[in-house]
């Protein structure tokens, strides 16, 4: 392995700065750490020839004394932001050979910061699963393994692609999208950090919508100041997007002091249900301690609506899936099996385009907002929605952020058998990330641990929304004592 | 409220989403099981609870009613699995 894929991106940066190597080298080695890793499925799409010609240019930029923030940079991309002229597919059949004629506004922000695309990640088809074994694409495989085995085991989902892209060195860090979950769990499963910003930071535009009161965009990276630098790259407020914030972006890496004392950190007594194994546990409890140590008060809080969190979620986010895919008729894109008749059509294209998952959700949704049930399950869970976001906000009366778990278990194998016989089995693996995607607060995980087979475990701190910067300036303190070795 | 074999129906039809008869049974029982796990939401007291239907509840902006983007039947019509004399091409919707 060449050495320059084994950087953080701050490091890279810096190398880039003093001329220690030229982008056209960094690419590349991350290009040739790609096809040595081909079998980890992580990349649905490798644009070598665009990261190269990108990091041509950086070239030329460092040269001239003009780099952008972060020129030269390789990074993957989720495949469900859409990138101009580079087909995009949302790992799902039915956006078959879909190539988008304009680009996602977090990707154009991070093209103008001078990154090169290295190519599209893999992710469960439409974001919709915590495995990423619903992609259509295949399972990604996760490039940690347990102890004394060879089983290949799951990435998490549904950036998985990204998470595991960035364990491997397949890139330098990778966009990721979390709607219930989906950067924390992948990078908790494959020891890196990921952080979800507060809904409303990062726009939305160009990014294929699975819940749209749910879906965000956030970073997948080394560590804590990578999370940092491209976070700031990311947000911001997008006139393409109504529900994106006008709000100041700060300079998050500036919150990095390593300075908690007297910060409150609340630990909510629901993430300690009867049954929590014992690792989970104990992984939270040295987190706890190193807070503690460092001068952070330690207070206990309840967030009494944990328990309806999952099954809120899973009315609204299959809701607002339902409404939305509703766009994928076989006429204006993607796939399309012809019919007699234009119902016909849709429903040969829909059936053969989406995986059961899918249309598992599709049908969930379609169902919860059909007449005569939209009270009994839609407004009841949006009332329960306000519950929940209720009590983070008394819990932060009482505390500045909270530490939890980031996932109750560990990496499983893939095509865990009580998973794939009932869907809620897999679900419950959201259960410590849903009820956060639900008030729509910032949360990273960070990894913090091994499990007794030798597995990442991931921390996950919580914060106010659009207190990022408290967020990483607490999970920066962990990871620095953790001392979590990278793969 | 456990649903039966011709709500499946109706709920695919309105999915536009087809289920082969042999996995109907199937396709029920799993659906039920879901909606008997999410019943548990009546425990909650929800009386005099707003909806929420959005987190960042500060008013939408609002903007000029002007055209943004326009001219742009090439690039709308670049993915069209069907496309002809600039036109989305679709079965016959009219007798």
């Amino acid at each position: 392995m060449s050495d320059l894929t084994k950087l953080t991106l701050a490091q890279a940066l810096s190398g880039l700065k003093n001329k220690k190597f030229s982008a056209t080298e960094l690419t590349q080695a991350f290009l040739d750490e790609m096809s040595e890793n081909r079998h980890l499925n992580a990349y649905v799409l490798e644009t070598p020839e665009i990261a190269l010609h990108q990091a041509k240019v950086s070239d030329e930029k460092y040269a001239q004394g003009s780099p952008a923030p972060l020129q030269g940079i390789p990074m993957g991309i989720k495949d469900l932001f859409c990138t101009k002229g580079i087909r995009t597919t949302a790992c799902s059949h039915i956006l078959d050979g879909f190539i988008p004629q304009y680009e996602s506004t977090v990707t154009q922000k991070l093209l103008d910061a001078g990154v090169s695309i290295l190519g599209k990640l893999n992710l469960d088809e439409f974001a919709m699963g915590g495995s990423n074994e619903t992609s259509y694409f295949g399972p990604v495989v996760n490039p940690w393994k347990a102890n004394n085995s060879d089983a290949n085991l799951v990435a998490g989902g549904s950036s998985g692609g990204s998470a595991a892209a960035v364990a491997a060195h397949m890139c330098l860090a990778a966009t990721g999208t979390d709607t219930g979950g989906s950067i924390r769990q992948p990078a908790a499963f494959c020891g890196v950090t990921g952080i979800k910003p507060t809904y409303g930071r990062c726009s939305r535009y160009g990014i294929i919508a699975f819940a749209s009161s749910l879906d965000q965009a956030g970073p997948i990276a080394q560590d804590v100041r990578d999370c940092a630098i491209l976070l700031k790259t990311m947000c911001g407020h997008d006139e393409k997007d109504s529900t994106s914030a006008k709000m100041e972006v700060p300079d998050f890496e500036s919150f990095l002091t390593g300075d908690i004392r007297g910060l409150k950190i609340g630990i909510p007594s629901e993430y300690r249900p009867e049954g929590l194994n014992k690792e989970t546990a104990g992984c939270w409890d040295k987190g706890i301690e190193i807070l503690k140590t460092r001068g952070a008060e330690i207070v206990n809080i309840s967030l009494p609506h944990t328990k309806y969190a999952l099954a809120t979620y899973y009315i609204l986010a299959p809701a607002e899936a339902s409404s939305n895919l509703a766009r994928y008729d076989g006429i204006r894109y993607g796939l399309r099996v012809g019919g007699n008749h234009l119902d016909e059509l849709y429903i040969n294209t829909r059936s053969e385009g989406f995986g059961q998952e899918v249309k598992r959700r599709i049908m969930i949704g379609t169902y919860v907002l059909s007449a005569g049930y939209y009270d009994a399950y839609y407004l009841k869970a949006q009332k329960v929605r306000r519950l929940i976001r209720q009590d983070f906000l008394d819990a932060f009366e009482k505390c500045d952020v909270i530490l939890t778990p980031t996932s109750p278990v560990d990496a499983f194998p893939i095509g865990d058998k009580s998973m794939q016989e009932n869907p809620i089995n897999m679900w419950l693996n959201d259960v410590f990330t849903v009820s956060i995607s639900l008030a729509g607060l910032p949360a990273i995980s960070v990894p913090a641990g091994l499990s007794q087979r030798g597995l990442p475990l991931g921390l996950q701190v919580i914060g106010r929304a659009f207190d990022e910067g408290t967020v990483l300036k607490t999970a920066h303190v962990l990871e620095n004592d953790v001392k979590f070795v990278r793969k | 409220m456990a649903i039966d074999n011709e709500t499946v129906k109706r709920i695919a039809f309105l999915s536009r989403l087809k289920i082969d008869e042999d996995k109907i049974d199937n396709a029920k029982i799993e659906f039920n099981n879901i909606l008997n796990w999410i019943e548990q939401l009546n425990e909650v007291n929800t009386d005099n609870v707003e909806p929420l239907e959005a987190v960042n509840e500060f008013n939408l902006p609002l903007r000029e009613d002007n055209v943004t983007a326009g001219n742009q039947r090439e690039a709308v019509l670049f993915n069209a699995p069907d496309a002809e004399y600039g036109y989305f091409v679709v079965p016959k919707v009219v007798e």
